[in-house]
């Protein structure tokens, strides 16, 4: 028999989803006890002023399973991963620190492949690491290897992001297919045989972000579309904001692989992570350059115009053309089943 | 004084006559808390005159209470009907949409009648309520009809007492009334007789969004494949079944078995849609309803109904003038919008609809009406119901329903008054019109929730939307809902068992729930047996395909080798299947659920018959098609086995689908003795849990009990068995009728809180 009304009060897997339980524990937990004004926004990185000029500051911890996979692996992860935060924050990113939690027994060989690959990626990305911390636990108190990476960069003059900016009118782009690193690591990770056909987009986004910023006046917010996808990116903006977003299903960019696959799982590419790509509010002026600027960097050849900002409450609505309007929103766990 | 829904129905002109025929004198009038009389005269024909006012009133109108009281004498010298005592609110009600009586229709076909061909004839007895009444009280000012100033003839009926369309307030006729018209699809007006162009369109095979009553329908040529074909494809609707309107009984009778109780129904006040059984001799295209035995039929309900069907094609397709997932169109530029992706041509007016309301569809199982909807012709009549406590502030209450075939539920003083269909709600356009909807009712019934009951579900929209319109919620699980609706309309209080079959409901564990046995009443419950969870590889992809829940049962029955039998049975699949496994073995978006309409799915997958889901239900509605229309017996159910509180099923796949593999048992007795099965299982929980709990009381409910062999023969199995058994008749027993439980859940846990 079951208990009535039984209070759950453990962390859930879902409090790591990046949906509202994700959001619960931070506003509840985190950032009620961390209290300041530079954590509130709760922003990908945190901005401050240093004498040298405004600096973003920023971390995350990766944990990914299975480490390597189509289109990457956990090393390079954990340095774009840092790396993305800094550059849709605004900011040219610069120097990283990264810590270990190695697991006993994990092969070395596969250590250094995972080091070398963030080598690369930092490369790419023009980051150097210079510091660093290991810690080894038995067997069986980590999987394999943890990796978390905390970053610095500088913000250029002029630069001005945040919830204050957009405004309606604006409008939304992202910089490419989405939904293929969640997809991509499930597949790997659950052996679903889907491999040969997806990839994951893990990708140093400052290349994208850098040129935009630099030539496209009018970006007035930037997002990476980690976990909880498109959906809880763009509901955590529009929330902030007090302003809808209206996006046109045809017009947002998802690889074929991805939507077919993505079918067959019943999961939903709005909703799945990435790790190379982020929406970009921009001034309906300059969303043609904007586009045009994305179209020219290496991560941004599938770049397009998905949707636009209009007065409203802080919801997100994807006009599907057929079946109405859907409503988007930060995912709370697994969807589960309402039809009857 | 009379209380109840005794304004608006014709409740003063029948006090006017019955007291001048009785030769009494005095008043009577509108009041806040109902219709006021004063009578004088002698003491038997004074007893008389109340006898007559209680036995036979208007038949719209509904007497909750009627309290007598001596007062002094004052003379009066006539009996008249005077004005409106303070202002008409309180327990004044608005009455539903009311069919076209026997004496308009009579007068609109009458080339002598000033309402001869006039397609909004209506008198007191019959016409447009709730579907054209802004606010209360009900007067022509606060109904669409305001800007349309009477003509002298008009007037006069309307003022004169012993007329019937005495203070009818949507009263009309051609020289002053509502008119229609015939567009196409950008708008541009045909020219000439809308009828006859009309009616030649629709004998041409066009399709023609007619705006009616509470809405826009979608008609067509009943009798003509090929434009029901062209419907179907244009609205994404391959296999739903179409209701369809008939000329007249003569022509429902020619193609269906019609019973007295369903012709009744058919030509009640509330004109639902009525399902029935076609005949063997029936003319009806198949592609009405493609597999069923049955098709949903109504009579014409209002004038111009009556006028298209006239001559022409005797028999149309009436269905919802909505595109898939969307509300029902009501406004002339709405429908425009929306709907000229389906229609030819539209046939409009310019009465406007202020509140939308589909039409009402029920069934007759075993002489027992059962609503698949309730809606149109019934909507807002309230349901009573016997509280059994006490609450002095008369809270009130709203149920929020769930995010389908929504209707929301506003308690108040007794009464649960029930939304018209809303339907889907998980689109933005869905809840526009859900808090719209809403926010109209709550005018019509001049009551604002306090308190709201919601369902756990913690994707749904409704949920969401209604928490923010009360100060105070109750979380009241989906299924305990179901049980406690059955038991309000039931009016049973205290401890009952409950068998709940159903599709989907959040369950208190957090998954799917929807074959249950639960005990208990308003206030709690405890969840005695269920079905053993299955996961449903993709979630909602699972519910739109049988299929894979069928793979799912057959691997959690017989593993590898039930997977092998997935391979021969699904031959088709066999691309995806590997995946499907994959799915299921790492647990991959694959949520668990315990629910009935899954196991109908799976065996209607495994039987062949529905693969895929391409409307609501599809799957175990054609599966119940396989069975005889009401249970005879003797139960011959496939082997199952309860350990604890689960109901496990692997016993009956082993040797359900040894049957389906074997050429020489017929699909027929499969389904049968599936259907045994699922009998024999809630009976046997059920005897369980009597056996610990001493309860003997039964209620059914949950959407799977639209099955009539199901319910037929779990009633006549339970009864035998010395239960006592309830069931749903004046709500539906699926999420029609959810939100009736979430109020009187919500209302006991509320009143009972610590403190409350």
């Amino acid at each position: 028999m079951t208990e009535i009304y039984d209070e759950n009060a453990v962390v859930l897997l879902a409090h790591g989803d990046g949906g509202r339980l994700t959001r619960e524990l931070v506003d509840q937990i985190f950032a009620r006890h961390f209290n300041n004004a530079l954590l509130q926004p709760l922003a990908d990185a945190a901005l401050f002023n240093s004498p040298g000029g405004r600096m973003a500051v920023t971390t995350d911890a990766f944990v990914v399973d299975p480490i390597f996979f189509p289109g990457g692996d956990i090393g390079k992860l954990a340095v774009c991963g840092t790396v993305n935060d800094l550059a849709v924050s605004g900011a040219r990113p610069l120097y990283l620190t990264a810590s270990f939690i190695l697991e006993e027994g994990f092969g070395l060989a596969d250590l250094e492949r995972v080091v070398s690959s963030m080598a690369a990626a930092c490369g790419e990305a023009g980051v150097k690491i210079v510091a660093g911390d290991t810690k080894v636990v038995p067997a069986g108190h980590a999987d394999k290897i943890f990796i978390t990476t905390s970053g610095v960069g500088v913000v250029p003059g002029g630069v001005d992001l945040g919830y204050h900016r957009p405004e309606p009118g604006d409008v939304v782009l992202v910089n490419g297919g989405l939904g293929g690193h969640g997809l991509t690591i499930l597949a790997a990770r659950e052996n679903l045989g889907l491999e040969g056909a997806l990839a994951s987009d893990c990708a140093p986004l400052n290349l994208v972000t850098a040129p935009l910023l630099e030539k496209c006046p009018g970006v007035k917010i930037m997002r990476d579309l980690t976990r909880g996808g498109l959906a809880a990116a763009a509901a955590e903006i529009a929330g902030a904001c007090g302003l809808d977003f209206y996006f046109r299903e045809p017009l947002i960019p998802v690889t074929e692989e991805v939507r077919g696959a993505a079918e067959i799982l019943g999961l939903d590419p709005l909703y799945l992570a990435n790790e190379g790509k982020f929406m970009a509010v921009v001034g309906r002026d300059n969303a043609g350059l904007a586009v045009e600027l994305l179209r020219q960097t290496p991560y941004g050849r599938d770049a397009a115009v998905i949707g636009e900002v209009r007065p409203g409450t802080g919801n997100v609505y994807l006009e599907t053309g057929l079946g109405g309007t859907r409503i988007l929103d930060l995912p709370a766990g697994n969807p589960l089943p309402r039809i009857c | 004084m009379i209380s109840g829904i005794v304004q608006g129905v014709g409740f003063r002109p029948f006090v006017y006559n019955l007291a001048r025929s009785l030769g009494l004198k005095g008043t009577v009038c509108n009041s806040g808390r109902g219709v006021l009389i004063e009578v004088e005269g002698r003491e038997e024909l004074v007893h008389r005159f109340i006898a007559g006012v209680r036995s036979d009133p208007p038949f719209l109108a509904r007497i909750s209470n009627c309290s007598v009281t001596s007062q002094p004498l004052r003379g009066y010298e006539t009996f008249e009907i005077i004005p409106t005592r303070g202002s008409a609110t309180g327990e004044s009600v608005v009455p539903p949409d009311v069919a076209t009586c026997p004496e308009c229709r009579r007068e609109m076909l009458d080339p002598a009648d000033r309402h001869f061909g006039y397609p909004f004839t209506n008198c007191t007895r019959c016409g447009p309520r709730f579907t054209i009444i802004k606010s209360l009280p009900y007067d022509r000012a606060y109904t669409s009809m305001a800007g349309f100033a009477m003509c002298a003839d008009c007037a006069r009926e309307y003022g004169d007492p012993s007329d019937r369309r005495f203070h009818a307030q949507p009263v009309a006729c051609p020289a002053c009334g509502p008119g229609v018209w015939l567009v196409d699809r950008l708008g541009n007006v045909l020219e000439g007789d809308w009828l006859e162009r009309a009616r030649n369109l629709l004998a041409g095979g066009k399709i023609i969004a007619v705006k009616s009553l509470g809405g826009f329908h979608l008609a067509c040529n009943g009798l003509d494949p090929a434009a029901i074909g062209l419907l179907r494809r244009r609205k994404g609707r391959p296999a739903r079944p179409l209701a369809i309107m008939c000329r007249d009984m003569e022509v429902v009778k020619e193609n269906c078995r019609v019973s007295p109780v369903e012709e009744q129904l058919l030509q009640s006040p509330s004109a639902p849609v009525v399902v029935l059984e076609k005949k063997p001799s029936s003319n009806l295209p198949e592609a009405l309803s493609p597999g069923l035995s049955t098709v949903g039929v109504m009579l014409p309900y209002t004038p111009l109904h009556l006028l298209l069907l006239k001559t022409g094609p005797p028999v149309l397709v009436m269905t919802s003038g909505n595109p898939t997932g969307l509300p029902l169109a009501a406004g002339n530029r709405e429908a425009l919008a929306t709907l000229s992706g389906i229609a030819d041509y539209f046939l409009l007016h310019d009465r406007e609809i202020v509140n939308r309301c589909d039409d009402s569809v029920v069934q007759v199982v075993d002489g027992q009406t059962q609503f698949f909807r309730r809606s149109r012709g019934y909507v807002p009549w309230p349901v009573m119901v016997n509280t059994g406590d006490v609450d002095p502030g008369e809270t009130v209450f709203l149920g929020a329903g769930g995010d389908m075939k929504n209707t929301f539920c506003l308690f108040k003083a007794g009464r649960a008054y029930l939304s018209q269909h809303i339907g889907s709600v998980d689109n933005l356009e869905g809840l526009n019109n859900y808090q719209t909807a809403m926010e109209k009712f709550f005018q019509l019934v001049q009551a604002r929730p306090a308190v709201v009951g919601y369902d756990l579900h913690p994707g749904y929209r409704t949920a969401k939307q209604a928490r923010s319109l009360a100060a105070g919620a109750v979380g009241v699980q989906h299924h305990h809902a179901h049980m406690a609706s059955c038991m309000a309309e039931n009016g049973l209080d205290g401890d009952v068992l409950g068998i709940i079959l159903d599709g989907t409901g959040y369950g208190l564990d957090g998954r799917i729930w929807g074959f249950e046995l639960l005990r208990g009443g308003y206030l709690r419950f405890t969840r005695e047996y269920h079905l053993a969870y299955v996961p449903l590889p993709g979630g909602e992809r699972a519910v739109r395909n049988p299929w894979i829940t069928a793979v799912a049962y057959l691997t959690g029955a017989m593993g590898d080798d039930g997977y092998g039998l997935a391979e021969k049975i699904f031959a088709d699949r066999l691309k995806e299947l590997p995946l499907i496994a994959r799915m299921l073995e790492r647990k991959v978006n694959a949520p668990p659920a315990s629910s009935c309409g899954r196991l109908f799915d799976a065996v209607s997958a495994l039987l062949g018959i529905c693969r895929e889901n391409t409307y609501d239900g599809q799957a175990a509605i054609e599966l119940g098609e396989k069975v005889p229309a009401v249970f005879s017996g003797p139960l011959e159910p496939y082997p199952f086995r309860i350990e604890g509180d689960t109901i496990g099923v692997a016993p009956l796949f082993v040797a359900l689908v040894r049957d389906v593999m074997d050429n020489d048992v017929a699909p027929e007795h499969i389904a049968r003795r599936f259907h045994d099965t699922v009998i024999a299982m809630v009976v046997e929980a059920a005897e369980r849990a009597r056996f610990k709990s001493g309860l003997n009381r039964v209620v059914l409910s949950g959407g799977c009990w639209h099955n009539r062999y199901l319910l037929t023969g779990t009633c006549r199995v339970l009864r035998e068995k010395d239960f006592t058994v309830y069931t749903h008749g004046k709500v539906p027993p699926g999420d029609g009728g959810l939100a009736l439980g979430q109020v009187m859940v919500a209302r006991r846990k509320w009143l009972h809180q610590p403190g409350g």
